[in-house]
């Protein structure tokens, strides 16, 4: 067991809201399942890159970042055993020398194994290769009642189904297997497709769906006949042959970033005009056609700029960020697109991706986000302006069947998540088996009343 | 791990061998995967061994260096030679980050408490450290990396029997470094101020002032290769304790701190 923990000042990577929660930060498994029994009501954080209030707790939060070792790897078949602190970072800096990659990755690499699977991560690989959670050979998890059991798709197979995307209700998840992916090189092969409207946006995605990765940055602000305009990107892991001989090693960092936001810019600064002008900039920037990047540049643009989170002022930001079903979903788009431009406040750029039905089609996790369709994520500053905005938006959401990411929420109320998870008395039930007195609780667990 | 395609492939470097002296603790446990990362063997040293099993298949894993775990408790004076003999070979880097903050206040009641603190932070490691430099004199080349204290630098209520302990062995690696210089043995004494570990947990400290572990291995691992002699960790700590130093013991004394 770690000493008494610590009070700190937490927060999700939104800034809002903070909490004040006494901090355990076991040093070995052995002490987190200390601290797990000990604690009256808890829930476990990773690196605090869920956007809301998913890894808070007041009465004690317990720190996985030291749970980070390596236990076991097996070089033929790529199966991956280690602590659930282990950071997507350091994962990557060890195994992509050794032509390993991971086989969902999220657009930072700053989070853990433990927070990518309690999320049940998706990348831009959906379409193809489902979630996080499809690629978990098994995890070993400290439940409520105290003890620890094995999970996988044959041992506790409802309790693993409750814990990939489960957002930590069910426990602490001690120790992730997973299966990594073979590469031949760092370096991506991408393709930018500049679309002017949603209808060609729309039909790029359908155009790229072999592509292994695809992803659009998506200019909300555009009115009119623009309504959707975005650039594509599409790629795919370069073969060793693609990559020209005599090309060098990318230059990988594998420190934190130089560059940081220093101090918490005014909200003002980020207001209608500069992000309009901002995203009209980067929508002529892109420049279409075939590239080799390497892979930080590829999927974690975002990573480069330490605390980017403060550009939203100290009051903070929410991630938006919805989903909604293939069927109506290019209305519920246009919707949705024409209520952000209306309300002037959206982010830089929104990000637009289709999803799959996932490679476990009724096997997957139980409050999982993604289904076959189009998610879009926008950032808001924490206003009433953007507040009643949102709650727009949740109407067109639900109307159409789709729902919101708990990753990324920090604001939805108890109807709404009611009625987008179908599955949610059944993950209900599972917590309340392992864990009788629901001691894993979360401020996001207690809005949700999950 | 050759191919071209890919950076950074394998360990860098055939370094030579590092053990690491309280390889248990935070700081032991950051300094651990820089001096692996860089291509370093290891040796690490700690009491309660069996703890440090899934650390060395960690390390292994990660660097593909040489890791393995002794046994040590540095008050065993009488078992400091056996323990070296038994290395099967001397380090050529030995980093000692031993230490005990203990409680000063239960300390200026009993001796054991006191006798626990001036050992762990001095006997101990003077004695260990001493006999590694003898060795590592004989045979002319070596580096030995001690970690103080700020709280060396000038006695202060809240901790002064932990920081006369810290005081000591700074001027124990002092003296050593005068000796050995000519012999191609070199010591190095880091002193953090804060630093955010077990031994600081529950207090608060100001952030500017603490260092993380990863962030005060990195800096040993720096000042070792820039051949540097006395480190402040953070850097501002030397211009603090500058300043606490030069204060007039009539002013000082009035400080509750
Ligand atoms: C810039 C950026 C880009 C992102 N892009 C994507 C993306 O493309 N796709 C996507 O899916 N997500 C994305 N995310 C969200 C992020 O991947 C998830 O929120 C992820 O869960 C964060 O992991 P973390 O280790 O920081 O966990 P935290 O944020 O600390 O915790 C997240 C949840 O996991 C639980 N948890 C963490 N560790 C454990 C454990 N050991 N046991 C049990 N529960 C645990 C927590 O209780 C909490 O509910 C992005 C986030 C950022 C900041
Ligand atoms: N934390 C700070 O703010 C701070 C500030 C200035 C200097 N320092 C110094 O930095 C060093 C590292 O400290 P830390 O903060 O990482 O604290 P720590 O976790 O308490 O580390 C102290 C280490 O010393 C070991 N140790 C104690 N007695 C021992 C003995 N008899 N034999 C062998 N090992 C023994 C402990 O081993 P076990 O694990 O077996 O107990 C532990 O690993 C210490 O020298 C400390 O004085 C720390």
């Amino acid at each position: 067991m770690s000493a008494a923990g610590r009070k700190v000042r937490l927060s999700g990577w939104g800034r809002s809201p903070v909490a004040i929660c006494p901090l355990l930060r076991p040093g070995t498994v052995t002490e987190a399942i200390g601290d797990g029994r000990n604690a009256s009501s808890l829930i476990a954080r990773g690196n605090g890159r869920s956007y809301g209030d998913a890894s808070l707790n007041s009465a004690a939060t317990l720190s996985t970042l030291r749970l980070d070792r390596l236990l076991a790897f097996d070089p033929v078949d790529g199966l991956l055993t280690a602590e659930a602190g282990l950071l997507l970072s350091d994962l990557l800096a060890l195994f992509v020398p050794r032509g390993w990659f991971p086989p969902v990755t999220p657009g930072t690499r700053f989070v853990t194994l433990g927070g990518m699977l309690a999320a049940d991560v998706h990348g831009k690989n959906h379409h193809i290769d489902g979630c996080f959670g499809d690629h978990v050979r098994e995890f070993e998890l400290l439940c409520g009642d105290g003890v620890v059991r094995r999970c996988s798709r044959s041992q506790n197979v409802d309790l693993f189904r409750a814990t990939i995307g489960g957002m930590g209700l069910t426990g602490t998840i001690l120790t992730v297997t997973l299966s990594l992916r073979r590469i031949e090189t760092p370096w991506i092969l991408q393709q930018t497709v500049r679309c002017r409207d949603l209808d060609e946006t729309l039909a790029a995605f359908e155009a790229a769906r072999s592509a292994p990765y695809s992803v659009a940055w998506i200019d909300c602000l555009a009115k009119g006949g623009g309504r959707g305009r975005a650039l594509l990107y599409h790629g795919e892991h370069a073969s060793s042959s693609a990559v020209p001989t005599g090309r060098r090693a990318p230059r990988l960092t594998t420190k934190p970033p130089r560059l940081r936001v220093p101090v918490d810019v005014p909200q003002w600064v980020l207001n209608g005009w500069t992000v309009q002008a901002f995203n009209a900039l980067y929508y002529q920037q892109g420049r279409p056609g075939s590239t080799l990047i390497d892979y930080q540049h590829f999927f974690y643009p975002l990573d480069a700029i330490g605390d980017w989170n403060r550009l939203y002022g100290r009051r903070g930001f929410v991630q938006y960020q919805c989903v909604v079903p293939t069927a109506g979903g290019r209305e519920a788009l246009l919707q949705l697109l024409a209520l952000i431009s209306a309300g002037g406040s959206g982010s830089f750029l929104a990000v637009l991706k289709q999803f799959g039905s996932g490679c476990t089609p009724g096997q997957g996790g139980l409050l999982s986000f993604p289904m076959a369709g189009y998610t879009l994520a926008v950032d808001f500053p924490v206003t009433p302006a953007a507040f009643s905005l949102m709650l727009e938006m949740d109407k067109v959401v639900a109307g159409h069947g789709g729902r919101l990411y708990l990753a990324k929420d920090a604001r939805m109320g108890s109807d709404m998540m009611r009625a987008s998870y179908p599955d949610l008395d059944r993950f209900r039930a599972i917590c309340s088996a392992v864990d009788p007195d629901r001691r894993y609780r979360s401020l996001l667990s207690e809005r949700l009343a999950l | 791990m050759t191919d071209p395609l890919f950076a950074q492939a394998g360990p860098v470097a055939d370094g030579g061998s590092v053990m690491i002296i309280g390889a248990l603790s935070d700081v032991g446990r950051a300094l651990a995967r820089v001096y692996g990362r860089e291509g370093h063997p290891l040796i690490l040293a700690a009491r309660r061994v069996e703890r440090l099993t899934a650390d060395v298949q960690d390390l292994t894993m990660r660097f593909g260096v040489p890791v393995r775990s002794v046994e040590l408790d540095v008050l065993d004076l009488a078992e400091h030679a056996a323990f070296l003999d038994g290395l099967g070979g001397l380090p050529d880097t030995v980093i000692c980050v031993v230490g005990l903050l203990g409680r000063q206040q239960e300390a200026e009641k009993s001796w054991v408490q006191a006798d626990l603190i001036l050992r762990t932070n001095y006997l101990g490691p003077v004695c260990l450290l001493g006999e590694i430099a003898n060795r590592m004199q004989t045979r002319g080349r070596g580096c030995i990396i001690g970690v103080s204290s700020v709280a060396g630098d000038r006695g202060r209520a809240s901790n002064y029997l932990y920081g006369s302990a810290k005081a000591g062995f700074t001027a124990f690696l002092s003296g050593l470094r005068n000796r050995l210089s000519r012999y191609g043995v070199r010591v190095v004494t880091i002193k953090p101020g804060f630093i955010d570990t077990s031994m600081t947990r529950g207090m608060a400290l100001p952030p500017a002032l603490t260092a993380q572990p990863a962030e005060v291995a990195e800096a040993i691992w720096k000042a070792q290769v820039q051949g540097r002699d006395v480190v402040y960790l953070r850097p501002v700590w030397r211009l603090i304790m500058w300043i606490i130093r030069l204060m007039p013991e009539s002013l000082f004394k009035k400080f509750k701190i």
